[in-house]
């Protein structure tokens, strides 16, 4: 993975701190040409900041960056005809209409008008907004504008296209049809740097991750390989009426095969390399004077995997980011 | 790579998105009037005092029209992010803020030209000397539209870039010599009037409309070359290290 002529992005000992903060520390990876590979991490990670040091918004202070075998670290405008660029909020102009606004995208790409019009006409038709093309763009709903966001981004046609939290702060149905133009994209050739906190997108769309966490990158791998050391393991989550601190030690004490940890809202998550029996945990909790709600089998995914490697909540990190940005998955 | 498109679409946007909407036009007429008609008055004398403000009216609609339109659209830009978007476009810095200052020094040689209109109904301006004033008139455009640059790069919000430029403008009124001469400010001010750039402009016009310039004509005209370039510079400067952080 090595080899540049086969990278569309090479990434090699890259930082960058603003004062105090190191935001990116020594991070290297790779992504390949026609993959979609995500970019996973709590807020504050690094992954904007890495962004913006791709894309040439930003200047690393050590490191190399190389996009489609063109050495950009010093001259970042070098490959930015080759990339487009969907930012995590939407940074078009109130004042035009979607059909200016795209046209006047293409145009910065030295797209002429016989070439951008029709172009603009098609994505507009292809994300749903062709209704909405002649009204300005400050008036669009929040979907409506991420939707016109990321045509801007892939208006010329970009060989590789960072995504930056797309679906933050929308609702369920235009998440998931940002999420089908994504995979739609990646299908046609696309290469795609995405960042995301909704753990879901990423296992159903990546083909690789890397999980960064306080700027530094502690792991990249296949989706695959990720899930199939946690998919050996069971996993159970109850739900209690009055789930008291000292709880999960009680258990912990009576049930020393057992792993438990307490989760927000009265939940116990319940980890085992054997088969759990659900029978005498829930009598030894109504022994407790604990009462048992709900019982349920988990199927361990990515989002196990992505708290086990930042030992960060995805619950707690998603939260956070909605009361942002609003919306869900 | 086309830059001419971009080049020429970033202009377009900006005049419609900007220096063609009616506040605007109405700024770039109401403006020069206002101050024509208050030092008209101010002076207390008849038509032929006209000719001698022309200058001063012509620079300060010049200067306002530009370091208030830019500073305030680009701050307005970095503000809500889309300025990123041409960061972004693969054209060179020098060649995007070039396009990105096009408009403005449009409006503000457009603006000039209002006073200049006027005061052709009011008095003879057949003795100007036009092969000066044109190309005073576009330096000092340019000139006070990369000072709105340098202005929008040292701020972050709107209201800044407006109280930021009135810092540089007013004083600019009363020490660029553009409605008494700078020998008639105290000793101590005189040499502030010479580290403006006005004054230079203003003392090109004085001298094209007949009126009498206090340096030859082309030392003005590198002065303000020199001005107009510095300050590009050291405004392109910043945004690398402000903006492309």
């Amino acid at each position: 993975m090595n080899d540049a002529s086969v990278n569309a992005i090479a990434v090699q000992r890259l930082a960058k701190r603003f004062d105090e903060v190191q935001a990116v520390a020594d991070a290297s990876f790779e992504v390949l040409q026609g993959e979609l590979f995500g970019f996973l991490g709590p807020n504050g990670a690094g992954k904007t900041t890495t962004i913006n040091m791709l894309t040439g918004l930003a200047r690393p202070d050590t490191g190399r960056i190389t996009i489609a075998g063109i050495d950009c670290t010093e001259n970042p405008k070098a490959a930015q005809h080759l990339t487009g660029v969907v930012p995590d909020e939407s940074n078009l102009y109130p004042e035009l209409t979607g059909f200016n606004n795209l046209c006047f995208c293409a145009a910065l790409y030295g797209m002429k008008k016989r070439e951008r019009e029709p172009r603009a006409r098609s994505l507009l038709e292809m994300f749903g907004l062709a209704d909405a093309a002649d009204r300005k763009f400050a008036g669009y709903s929040k979907g409506m504008k991420r939707k016109l966001t990321i045509a801007a981004g892939i208006i010329h046609n970009p060989q590789i296209l960072f995504l930056d939290e797309p679906t933050t702060g929308i609702d369920v149905a235009s998440a998931r049809q940002i999420r089908q133009l994504i995979a739609d994209l990646h299908r046609g050739g696309t290469t795609i740097f995405l960042t995301t906190h909704y753990i879901e997108e990423a296992e159903r769309l990546c083909g690789r991750i890397a999980f960064i966490v306080g700027g530094k990158i502690v792991r990249i791998d296949t989706v695959v390989n990720l899930i199939q050391p946690i998919q050996e393991k069971h996993v159970m989550q109850l739900a209690v009426a009055n789930l008291e601190p000292a709880l999960p030690g009680k258990l912990a004490e009576a049930f020393p095969n057992l792993i438990f940890k307490a989760l927000a809202r009265g939940l116990i998550r319940v980890e085992a390399d054997e088969p759990i029996r659900v029978g005498p945990l829930v009598r030894f909790l109504e022994n407790q004077g604990v009462e048992v709600t709900e019982a349920r089998r988990i199927q361990p995914s990515l989002e196990d995997v992505f708290v086990r490697i930042t030992g960060i909540e995805a619950d707690a990190m998603r939260k956070e980011k909605e009361k942002k940005g609003g919306g869900g998955l | 790579m086309k830059w001419w498109i971009a080049f020429w679409n970033i202009l377009v946007k900006d005049m419609r998105a900007y220096y063609l909407k009616p506040p605007n036009i109405s700024w770039g007429l109401i403006f020069p009037l206002a101050w024509t008609g208050m030092f008209f008055i101010k002076s207390g004398s008849g038509l032929e005092s006209v000719l001698s403000m022309i200058p001063g009216v012509v620079v300060v609609s010049i200067l306002f029209g530009t370091t208030s339109m830019l500073s305030v659209t680009v701050t307005f830009e970095k503000k809500g992010r889309s300025f990123d978007r041409l960061l972004l476009a693969p054209i060179s810095l020098e060649l995007l803020m070039l396009a990105k200052t096009s408009g403005a020094i449009l409006f503000g040689t457009a603006n000039a030209f209002i006073p200049i209109i006027l005061a052709a109904f009011l008095t003879d301006l057949s003795q100007a000397a036009w092969g000066a004033v044109i190309p005073a008139i576009v330096l000092l455009a340019v000139t006070s539209t990369f000072l709105g640059l340098f202005i929008a790069v040292s701020v972050s919000e709107v209201f800044e870039a407006q109280t930021f430029s009135n810092f540089f403008r007013f004083p600019m009124i009363f020490l660029c010599g553009l409605f008494f001469p700078i020998e008639r400010l105290p000793v101590f001010l005189r040499p502030l009037s010479y580290v403006l750039p006005p004054t230079y402009g203003a003392d090109i016009l004085h001298g094209a409309f007949g009126i009498g310039n206090a340096l030859p004509i082309p030392i003005d005209f590198a002065l303000l070359l020199v001005f107009c370039t510095g300050l590009f510079f050291v405004s392109l400067r910043n945004i690398r290290k402000r903006w492309i952080i």
